[in-house]
């Protein structure tokens, strides 16, 4: 409904739910008939199928081998702190690992998604012409640095220069028990903060490639409409191009969310592991482990099957977060798309 | 764009007309540029560690990737302690194992895209696209393990470059998936009314109109699906060990890749190992971007007229 929402020409082309305009093939769309339209539609569907079966063997393989280690330990898996996972009294329980994933990706996400949003709107809004496509390029440059690379960088060169910030922080900060020196390592870069900021430069591109997306989409009738009411520049993209990109930011935050929760080496390489009766602790100026780096740490590790299944259910805790976040991204803008048409 | 005045040239100059008039106050005016500086700056901001990381990237590990012996040799004998070697053999085990995923990942990746633009209605349809989205966000970490459980634990197979091969396999469909997708939405249906016009059947439509009219387009989707898959380090951790020998064997042995080689150079405290690790960080990083440019290029000159 091009006409009635202003929507750009994108919106006009074949979804890919087969709405739109491809549905003129639809007489030959159930693939029936020849032999070779048989086997090639034979041949499409199973690639489809095969994706659907892939992420349910995912989930199966997962789950049906970290049940058994499971069932042998001796502590609560979602509330305990310990990971003992060889010998015949395994005790491991996921409570450090999920803490410090969530409080390094909430740390990388409240950093990423402001300036994301904010380069986004540069890109789309504020930037002369000539300069659009070569920024765009610019932050999608930061999509293609390795994560190893990352995680050398942030080590060996940006790390020294964080703990001065971590100790300011701390001094400003630390009677929030978030920002408590109560671990003694304010002064080392091997903390989940610093781990988050890391993060966060990593999914930047990610907030801003699809933020940029929708608010390029912004109905022009929409701008147009708030500048002729006297809206200035800014009241106009707070008017009109951000509650219109609003589905989209959210669903690009939660793709860099899902991204932050999974990033394996950069953690791996900057976070600094704490000895196994070490105090447990809820600040973020403290090491750790995520459940990717401690998968990720111990691969070595991998001997018997019961130590494995610990791991196993490690990363099937890890895969259903982020399963969940992904699915929120997808509902977020599949409700965008219905709206807009 | 072009229906409304440049907004940059003219905020300056509405402000001041409306001040005139006396409907803008100066808060709104102060406001609105405020928001301007910010924008700008969050850009720049952004830049900072782009320019950063490229920055030590090449000044640390330039000097060694104009040595000859860099791109010959391998890093057979050579403990951290002395200089010299090469990548060659990470370099080579990079590329293997992303052609190897390549020729697993693209077929399916391809036929998925097919199915979803030209055959797919209905229920399985958005489940395949929703799988599709999920596969895109799972973790690295999380596929290596599921091909651990499968290829390891249930199997009982030796860890080898093919497992790892296989978890990237998962990585890079979804990539391949969703490019493919987006050229083929953008050949232009006359197209295929027009061949089935002619009597041509469905399935050649597609082989012989459709793809080939999409083709460069897919080209850039698979080099950017390689682009992601070659940096991915976790699936190595799990799955492919280390080695300084040239390695040509996807199914037995150890092989050395450049992500690994940084992981295993980055622990070391000599010199010539951190040398090394910051000249296979450069390396890699030129590999992606070469991949990345080439991509977007045939991406730019292939592009279809319509």
């Amino acid at each position: 409904m091009p006409s009635i929402t202003g929507v750009s020409a994108r919106d006009d082309l074949p979804d890919p739910d087969g709405g739109g305009s491809l549905q003129g093939d639809s007489a030959s769309a159930t693939g029936r008939g020849r032999l070779g339209d048989r086997l090639f539609c034979g041949a499409a569907r199973g690639a489809g199928v095969l994706v659907i079966a892939l992420v349910t063997l995912i989930a199966v393989f997962l789950l049906s081998q970290a049940l058994p280690a499971l069932a042998k330990n001796g502590a609560n898996f979602l509330t305990s702190t310990e990971w003992t996972v060889s010998g015949d009294n395994p005790r491991f329980g996921i409570a450090n690992l999920l803490w410090v994933t969530i409080a390094s990706s909430v740390i990388a996400m409240t950093i990423a998604v402001p300036v994301g949003v904010g380069v986004a709107l540069f890109v789309t809004q504020y930037c002369p012409a000539w300069l659009s496509k070569p920024a765009a390029a610019l932050i999608d440059l930061l999509a293609a640095v390795p994560s190893i690379v990352y995680g050398i960088w942030g080590a060996f060169v940006f790390g020294p220069h964080i703990v001065g910030l971590q100790t300011v922080l701390n001094k400003l900060l630390g009677w929030l028990p978030f920002f408590d020196n109560d671990t003694g390592s304010v002064g080392s870069s091997g903390t989940i903060f610093f781990v988050g900021i890391v993060l966060s430069i990593m999914v930047l591109p990610i907030v801003t490639a699809l933020s940029r997306e929708v608010f390029d989409q912004t109905p022009i009738t929409h701008k147009e409409g708030a500048l002729a009411l006297g809206a200035t520049k800014w009241e106009m993209i707070r008017t009109s191009v951000l509650p219109f990109g609003k589905p989209g930011v959210i669903s690009a935050s939660m793709l860099g969310l899902g991204r932050a929760l999974g990033e394996t080496v950069a953690v791996l390489i900057i976070l600094s592991s704490l000895a196994a009766d070490t105090k447990w602790s809820w600040s973020v100026f403290n090491g750790g482990e995520t459940f990717a780096s401690k998968i990720a740490n111990n691969a070595a590790e991998f001997d018997s099957a019961q130590q494995t299944g610990a791991f196993i259910a490690a990363g099937l805790v890890l895969f259903i977060l982020t399963f969940i976040v992904n699915a929120i991204a997808r509902v977020v803008i599949e409700r965008r798309k219905v709206f807009s048409e | 764009m072009t229906t409304m005045a440049d907004p940059n040239q003219d905020a300056g100059a509405r402000a001041r007309f409306a001040a005139e008039l006396g409907h803008q106050s100066r808060g709104r005016a102060i406001r609105n540029e405020v928001a301007r500086i910010v924008m700008w700056a969050a850009f720049l901001i952004a830049l900072i560690p782009l320019a950063w990381i490229l920055w030590t990237v090449l000044s640390r590990g330039i000097a060694l990737l104009l040595e000859p012996t860099w791109w010959t040799n391998s890093q057979r004998g050579i403990t951290s302690r002395l200089t010299g070697g090469g990548a060659a053999h990470a370099i080579q085990g990079t590329l293997l194992m992303a052609v190897a995923t390549a020729l697993m990942a693209v077929p399916i990746g391809v036929m998925t895209a097919i199915y979803l633009v030209e055959y797919g209605r209905g229920k399985l349809a958005r489940a395949v696209s929703f799988m599709v989205d999920i596969l895109t966000g799972i973790p690295s970490i999380v596929a290596a393990l599921f091909i651990y459980a499968v290829w390891v634990t249930t199997f009982g197979f030796q860890r080898v470059a093919f497992g790892v091969c296989l978890a990237l396999v998962l990585l890079m469909i979804p990539v391949v998936v969703r490019s493919t997708e987006e050229m083929l939405k953008l050949v232009p249906n006359e197209l295929r009314e027009a061949s089935y016009a002619l009597g041509v059947p469905k399935w050649k439509t597609i082989a012989r109109i459709v793809l080939p009219t999409a083709f460069s387009g897919i080209i850039t989707g698979i080099l950017l699906g390689l682009a992601r898959i070659m940096g991915e380090t976790a699936p190595l951790l799990i799955l492919g060990p280390y080695t300084a020998n040239i390695a040509t064997n996807l199914f037995g042995g150890f092989m050395g890749t450049l992500p690994t080689m940084i992981n295993t150079n980055r622990v070391e405290s000599l010199q010539p190992a951190i040398d090394r690790t910051w000249a296979s960080a450069l390396t890699l990083i030129l590999l992606i971007l070469l991949l990345n440019l080439a991509g977007r290029l045939i991406g730019h000159f292939g592009k279809l007229k319509t």
